[in-house]
């Protein structure tokens, strides 16, 4: 459009603005957002702050288990292996976020595309998919995951792959709600009256429109799944050593609870700030997002 | 002779209502009964009818957004079915449509240049950027939109921006044939006689055909050739444009004109010109059990062989058409 | 004739929003007599609703409204807030567009309408039936008894119209303002709610009605008032306003309505422009740039309103003798 238009038209975004706007207004989530950053920033550059290595194991220490002093250079002391603990939360964290965000990345694609689908071509073919989802919703997941791992060992990918797996369809159910309502909206009647086959509305108009709750429950998601994929290492099925999560450094510490109460608190803090962050981070962009839908 | 761009022969459209039980036979809501419909090259044909009376549901099978339950749908001598995608796409180019709601019918995540861009592309195939641009500048211009307001999305425009920018996506491939389905009721009265004027300009300039649905009879008075009444799904009139409003024939029609109040305080104090129809029109399922004509329930002349039988479309000399059995005998308008 | 029965004086209503204070009306003032229908015009932006529901204290949040109302003398918008609570629903009560708004959807039709004098304690439970078939009645509902035993849902558009006149019709009240009340419903169903809307006003009731559609104005109203970005441009009786509009928007808006009983001529009369966004304000008269005898003076300097015995105006230029429509 570019070509004819004058420059000197000034474009808002439209509806992003406005959000954007809605959203620096809420002091919580603001605070929220910036919680997150730092802890992403801290997660990526905290290893490199330390001198140890993950698996590093310090003899010089005794007894092993140290707590936090910065004389000796273990800022979060350390575990009872006597690995340095600052990097080992640090590194644990980025697990949990990558986890986490691939996991949601997989959901959200898997789960707009089947509820977009379903919700626009409605009718017996949006029963079936359905009915798919709902039959995968009523299997027991632990099983599922614990069969999983049993069978093909305990990697990275099987975690991120089991969790992203479930997870689309509650994205898939809110996406499928949000197209049924599109569908009746005249947009997209003149959309079919131009002549534009199902799968480029649902690309163009279907999709693009239901970003709003997309993005809002993938927000809240990305703590769900740091969360499963803690019980998960809790119960001894999440990542394998010398890879850490905050998971495992929680389960972990939660056996020395008594005699070295630091391997339980410093990682339980980090992950329940991260946790609490981003629930109100998704709060906040569900009020700046939502009274403008429809 | 003009070249007929759409003949509709009987067709019917129906909804299935709920069950009776798990397995009991399906009850249908008959919205389109048995229309017939013509448009000629360049002609304006206007559709009125109340709620219920499925002037909207008919729109929307000829555009082929629902699948008719009987009936044909002819564009230019060929016929086109839901399940014909060249043939679809063939009408399409040559007949587009203009809805009611002015903002909730454009994409509000597209501008308005983009979701004209979007139509043009859909129609003609791809484009080089440069003319796709000029193409879109010059239809906005045409419908009386600044250019500038291409970037803008609708909930920027007001109401009258955005139908304006909706009649541009529906004339940049250049149709034949526009359907306007209420096009101009979700307006404020200063912005709908711009939109009517609008309309008429088109249909001058490139020879486009009209076909006008509304409510509002005194608008498509303005803008019709020919006027089809619709009741509960039947046409029970239709008839040229003069000879409709000065001499309906019809009691439906009759009480439809009288009941629209005019802006004249003097008028007013006047006795009524026809009996007002009783009641109200009656919901679509209503009408599913009754035979005979729809209109029976409210008419203040029906009578037995009414509510027993379907009076036919009968022709009088005039080329006005009427379904009542007793049109003769009605008593001329004052 | 006596004292008004609602008598507005400078009313303007403001609305907080992040993009700033919005006026939705500017210095009202207007009044109704007891027994007559006084017709509100406007476009949307004109400010027409939340005139009334400013001054009624039924803005919705955000919203403020400054300046004197009195109904039958009473000061509504006061420091006192309790003639405005014992007047509403009582002595006055409104009519909206969406009877669907007006009605519960899961209270029975009796039971809604039997509530509004149950709960103030008017009436027993055998007077409020009573009362209840009797307004239903006289709002024409066909089979009023039954209509007591359903819900709204199972009523048709028209006749949930007509239970929310009813509803209103209960306190027996002096005023009623209605709010657009046939714009939802079908032409035929219009005429009949309408009849039924001059019947009440006959027997004495005051009606305030909003809208903008002429035609049903020419049909009840006694006196119209014009507005226009928030502001009364005109006002008069009906037959003199219809007959020879002074202001140029009334004069352009009932040139620019297609009727059936005009000739057919190529092209309505359109007025050119939109209607202003809500709280948009300039210098100057408001509809000076879609005015057609605009001149310097209108773009300078705000018309103030004229007053001439029934009629007023807000105009610089506004139409002598006008020989009006077509």
């Amino acid at each position: 459009m570019a070509g004819s238009i004058p420059a000197s038209v000034t474009t808002d975004g439209g509806l992003w603005v406005d959000a954007r706007r809605r959203l620096r207004g809420n002091r919580a989530a603001v605070a929220s957002a910036a919680l997150v950053v730092l802890l992403v920033v801290a997660a990526l550059l905290g290893p490199m702050l330390s001198p140890y290595a993950i698996d590093h194991v310090d003899w010089t220490l005794s007894p092993l288990a140290s707590p936090p002093s910065f004389e000796n250079g273990h800022w979060f002391g350390t575990d009872s292996n006597g690995r340095d603990l600052f990097v080992r939360v640090w590194s644990g964290t980025q697990v949990s976020l990558l986890v986490a965000l691939l996991a949601t990345a997989v959901s959200v694609v898997i789960g707009v595309a089947w509820g977009a689908t379903a919700g626009y071509l409605g009718g017996r073919i949006d029963g079936w998919m359905m009915r798919v989802v709902d039959v995968l919703y009523a299997l027991p997941y632990m099983f599922f995951v614990i069969i999983l791992t049993v069978v093909f060992g305990r990697s990275l990918w099987l975690i991120f792959l089991a969790i992203g797996a479930v997870g689309w369809l509650t994205m898939a159910r809110i996406v499928r709600g949000q197209a049924l309502a599109l569908r009746q909206r005249e947009f997209v009647a003149a959309a079919v009256t131009l002549g534009l086959p199902a799968h480029r509305i649902i690309a163009r108009h279907i999709v693009p429109n239901v970003l709003g709750p997309v993005i809002v429950y993938a927000t809240l998601t990305v703590p769900q799944v740091i969360l499963f994929e803690s019980f998960l290492s809790f119960l001894g099925l999440g990542v394998q050593e010398p890879l850490t999560s905050l998971g495992r450094l929680v389960a972990e510490g939660a056996l020395e609870m008594e005699t070295a109460p630091w391997q339980l608190l410093v990682p339980s803090a980090v992950l329940a700030t991260l946790l609490l962050a981003l629930n109100f981070l998704g709060d906040g962009l569900r009020d700046a997002l939502d009274p403008r839908q429809g | 002779m003009s070249e007929h761009l759409l003949q509709v022969r009987g067709l019917s459209v129906r909804f299935p209502q709920r069950r009776a039980g798990l397995f009991g036979a399906h009850r249908w809501l008959t919205a389109v009964d048995g229309v017939d419909l013509d448009v000629v090259a360049g002609q304006s044909v206007g559709i009125v009818g109340e709620s219920g009376c499925g002037k909207s549901t008919l729109a929307r099978a000829i555009l082929g957004l629902v699948k008719p339950a009987a009936g044909s749908i002819d564009w230019r001598g060929t016929p086109v079915r839901l399940g014909d995608a060249a043939g679809l796409r063939r009408m399409r180019r040559e007949l587009q449509a203009v809805f009611q709601d002015p903002v909730g019918s454009l994409d509000p995540r597209m501008t308005i240049g983009e979701s004209v861009a979007e139509a043009l592309v859909a129609l003609e195939g791809r484009q080089q950027r440069a003319a796709c641009d000029a193409r879109v500048a010059a239809t906005l211009g045409e419908v009386g939109l600044d250019v500038v307001l291409a970037r803008r999305y609708p909930h920027e425009l007001s109401g009258g921006q955005c139908q304006r920018a909706a009649i541009a996506r529906a004339i940049v491939a250049r149709p034949r044939l526009l359907v306007c389905d209420e096009a101009v009721s979700a307006l404020d009265v200063s912005v709908q006689a711009q939109i009517v004027n609008l309309l008429g300009e088109l249909r001058e300039r490139h020879g486009l055909a009209l076909l006008f649905i509304s409510h509002n009879l005194a608008v498509v008075r303005h803008l019709s050739d020919e006027v089809i009444v619709l009741y509960l799904g039947r046409v029970v009139e239709r008839a040229p444009r003069e000879a409709l409003f000065a001499m309906p024939r019809h009691p439906y029609t009759r009480a439809l004109l009288a009941a629209v109040p005019e802006p004249d305080p003097v008028a007013r104090s006047a006795e009524r010109r026809a009996p007002l129809a009783e009641g109200e029109p009656a919901s679509p399922q209503a009408s599913a059990a009754a035979s005979g004509c729809a209109y029976a329930a409210r008419c203040p002349f029906a009578d037995e062989r009414c509510r027993r039988e379907l009076p036919p479309l009968e022709r009088d000399a005039a080329g006005h058409f009427i379904a009542c059995h007793h049109w003769r005998a009605l008593p001329r308008q004052p | 004739m006596g004292a008004p029965l609602l008598e507005i004086r400078d009313l303007s209503v403001e609305f907080a929003t992040p993009r700033g204070p919005i006026a939705a009306v500017r210095e009202v003032s207007l009044e109704v007599r007891r027994g007559e229908c006084l017709a509100i015009v406007g476009e949307s932006g004109s400010g027409k609703s939340q005139l009334f529901l400013g001054s009624f204290g039924l803005l919705a949040a955000g919203g403020r409204a400054e300046g004197a109302v009195r109904f039958d003398g009473r000061d509504l918008l006061g420091p006192d807030t309790s003639p405005l609570r014992e007047l509403r629903g009582t002595r006055v009560a409104m009519v909206f567009q969406d009877p669907m708004n007006a009605l519960t959807p899961h209270l029975t039709i009796g039971q809604q309408l039997c509530e509004v004098v149950l709960d103030r304690g008017l009436l027993d439970a055998a007077e409020a039936r009573a009362r209840c078939l009797e307004a239903l009645r006289s709002v024409r509902m066909p089979d009023p008894e039954a209509r007591l035993r359903q819900y709204p849902h199972e009523l048709s558009g028209g006749q949930r119209q007509r239970a929310a006149i009813a509803m209103a019709l209960m306190t027996r009240p002096d005023l009623i303002v209605a709010d657009e009340p046939t714009t939802a419903l079908d032409v035929t169903v219009q005429a009949q709610v309408l009849d039924v809307l001059r019947e009440a006003r006959d027997l004495g009731l005051a009606l305030v009605l909003i809208t903008h559609d002429l035609g049903v104005v020419a049909g009840i109203a006694d006196r119209v008032a014009v507005m226009y970005a928030g502001r009364i441009v005109e006002s008069a009786p009906v037959r003199e306003l219809f007959a020879a509009p002074a202001h140029p928007y009334t004069a352009a808006l009932l040139a620019s309505v297609p009727r059936l009983d005009a000739p057919l001529t190529g092209r309505l009369e359109a007025i050119e422009g939109q209607p202003p966004q809500p709280g948009e304000e300039r210098h100057g008269c408001s509809f000076a740039p879609r005015c057609p005898s605009a001149v310097a003076q209108c773009r300078e300097l705000r018309p103030a309103l004229q007053v001439a015995g029934e009629r007023s105006v807000a105009c610089h230029a506004p139409r002598a003798h006008a020989g009006a429509r077509p």
